[in-house]
């Protein structure tokens, strides 16, 4: 790792790898940019929205090493030599769907769908931590996405039968 | 005008030894930014309102991480997480006043990269200081807050001077309430501060709300066995049980033995610039029941020379109440 001594100038390298859904992507990316930014508009992966901005509303929620974190609060250079997992890499090789996703589809979760990829990030990580979660335990995790159509409780629906706990 | 959406041209360094951090603190003074998780540090640099011109971040000293025993107590590495706080099963079983604190914090995501050392270190929520108004904290000659028209609902009721903001930590009031200390290293040395001097309030230091200085690295709090295992109880108040901060919270210890407290450690959140020990509550307390009957008789205690701005004196009897559910839970 770059440290004062090696590099006065600036401190950290710029041209970085990061693992973005399994695959390591060689990106260049500057001292202050967020994790939202180099997703969005250098690697293209635009499912991480940014609304916000600034830590309040959960649309941009992605995965570091499993744990749901803001990416438009994440610095890039902190998630080298980490997992990066954004809603485009949760499909199967095949394409099948996600069992969250498939049953926020199922439950007709998503009202008008921009805060939706944040809500499934933040269900995917509760159920790899939690995989049969309570209502109440859920609806706690799920807290930190904000979403301006009300939808809580059919998300909160998509979370419960993904983790096989509604027929 | 720039977009606000990122943050302007920086340095940031990514040391890996806790003396290196020091270091570049010491050189860079002034124009460096200490980053723990940066979820108080982004917001000031997006809106142009705080303009560093390097970023120390903190992540990678792995010697700031750690929850360990020692010979008295628990040392907490700065750079624990909230979450991390939240969910040790040591804290939660003898300082569960700390981890109900940590776990009020924010949000989840916003828990999950915050770090200790960041909520209690984090600036005033003032709203017209944070968008960049030269206020008195930001420098100036003025007060927006404290004017006929100025929205102070969220603001102090105690030791205003010139800056009317009040902290906005949650874990604060329980680390003042534990007798926590602070361990805070530079390039002279290590110096440890109790937690009930490391919040300052603006008639000592209108710039800055901790004793922390440029230079300065808080790298670990540490419990003292002391408050183990006592009688503890924390309530947040805020508009939104998610993502805001408190309008007043309450952390309590209490030492009750034969069903009378012995001694105990009152303190509010969201009242003052630093988190409030209620002593005349502490006081008036000791050697009687935890019960309905002390609570009504002490509860208005708590609020005692309060001076309310135009738009908070709601939180007088807010502040009564919680010190009243502390003691009859």
């Amino acid at each position: 790792m770059a440290s004062a001594a090696s590099n006065p100038a600036g401190g950290v390298e710029r041209l970085v790898s990061i693992n973005v859904n399994g695959r390591v992507r060689r990106v260049d990316v500057l001292p202050q940019e967020t994790l939202a930014h180099t997703l969005r508009y250098k690697l293209g992966l635009t499912g991480a929205k940014v609304a916000c901005n600034r830590g309040e509303c959960g649309a941009c929620t992605v995965l570091i090493d499993d744990v749901n974190y803001y990416a438009c609060s994440t610095l890039t250079h902190n998630v080298k030599d980490r997992a990066v997992t954004t809603v485009e890499g949760l499909r199967a090789e095949d394409g099948t769907l996600h069992p969250v996703q498939a049953a926020f589809i199922q439950e007709l979760s998503p009202a008008c769908g921009f805060c939706t990829s944040g809500q499934v990030m933040s269900a995917v990580a509760l159920l790899k931590a939690n995989p049969r979660p309570t209502r109440q335990e859920a609806r706690e995790a799920m807290s930190g996405n904000l979403c301006r159509c009300g939808a809580y409780d059919h998300y909160l629906n998509g979370v419960m039968r993904a983790s096989g706990q509604l027929s | 005008m720039p977009s606000n959406d990122n943050m302007p041209e920086m340095s940031l360094y990514q040391p890996v030894q806790v003396e290196d951090a020091i270091s570049l603190a010491g050189t860079l003074a002034e124009r460096g930014w200490l980053v723990g998780g940066g979820q108080d540090t982004y917001g000031w640099i997006k809106d142009r309102a705080k303009r560093p011109e390097a970023l120390i971040d903190l992540n990678g000293i792995e010697s700031m991480r750690g929850i360990s025993e020692t010979t008295d107590g628990i040392e907490i590495g700065a750079l624990v997480t909230l979450t991390e706080l939240a969910n040790n099963s040591l804290i939660k079983e003898r300082y569960s006043l700390l981890s109900s604190a940590a776990g009020r914090v924010a949000s989840p995501q916003i828990r999950n990269i915050g770090t200790l050392g960041g909520n209690v270190a984090q600036d005033v929520r003032c709203w017209y200081y944070r968008r960049g108004l030269n206020c008195y904290r930001a420098g100036g000659n003025l007060c927006y807050a404290d004017t006929p028209e100025g929205q102070n609902r969220e603001h102090a009721l105690f030791g205003a001077s010139r800056c009317v903001a009040v902290t906005p930590s949650d874990t604060a009031p329980a680390l003042v309430a534990l007798e926590a200390q602070m361990v805070i290293r530079n390039a002279g040395g290590e110096r440890i501060v109790a937690a009930e001097d490391f919040f300052v309030g603006p008639d000592v230091d209108i710039l800055r709300t901790t004793v922390l200085r440029p230079g300065d690295v808080l790298t670990s709090v540490r419990i003292p066995a002391k408050w183990a295992n006592a009688e503890f109880y924390f309530e947040k108040v805020a508009d939104r049980n998610v993502w805001d901060f408190a309008l007043v919270s309450i952390a309590a210890a209490m030492r009750v033995t034969n069903g009378t407290i012995e001694e105990s450690r009152m303190v509010a959140g969201a009242v003052e610039c630093t988190p409030r020990r209620l002593t005349n509550v502490e006081q008036a307390i000791q050697g009687r029941a935890r019960n309905q009957e002390t609570a009504d008789a002490v509860a208005s205690l708590a609020s005692q020379g309060a001076t309310p701005l135009n738009y908070n004196h709601f939180k007088i009897p807010l502040m009564n109440n919680l010190v009243k559910r502390a003691l009859t839970v």
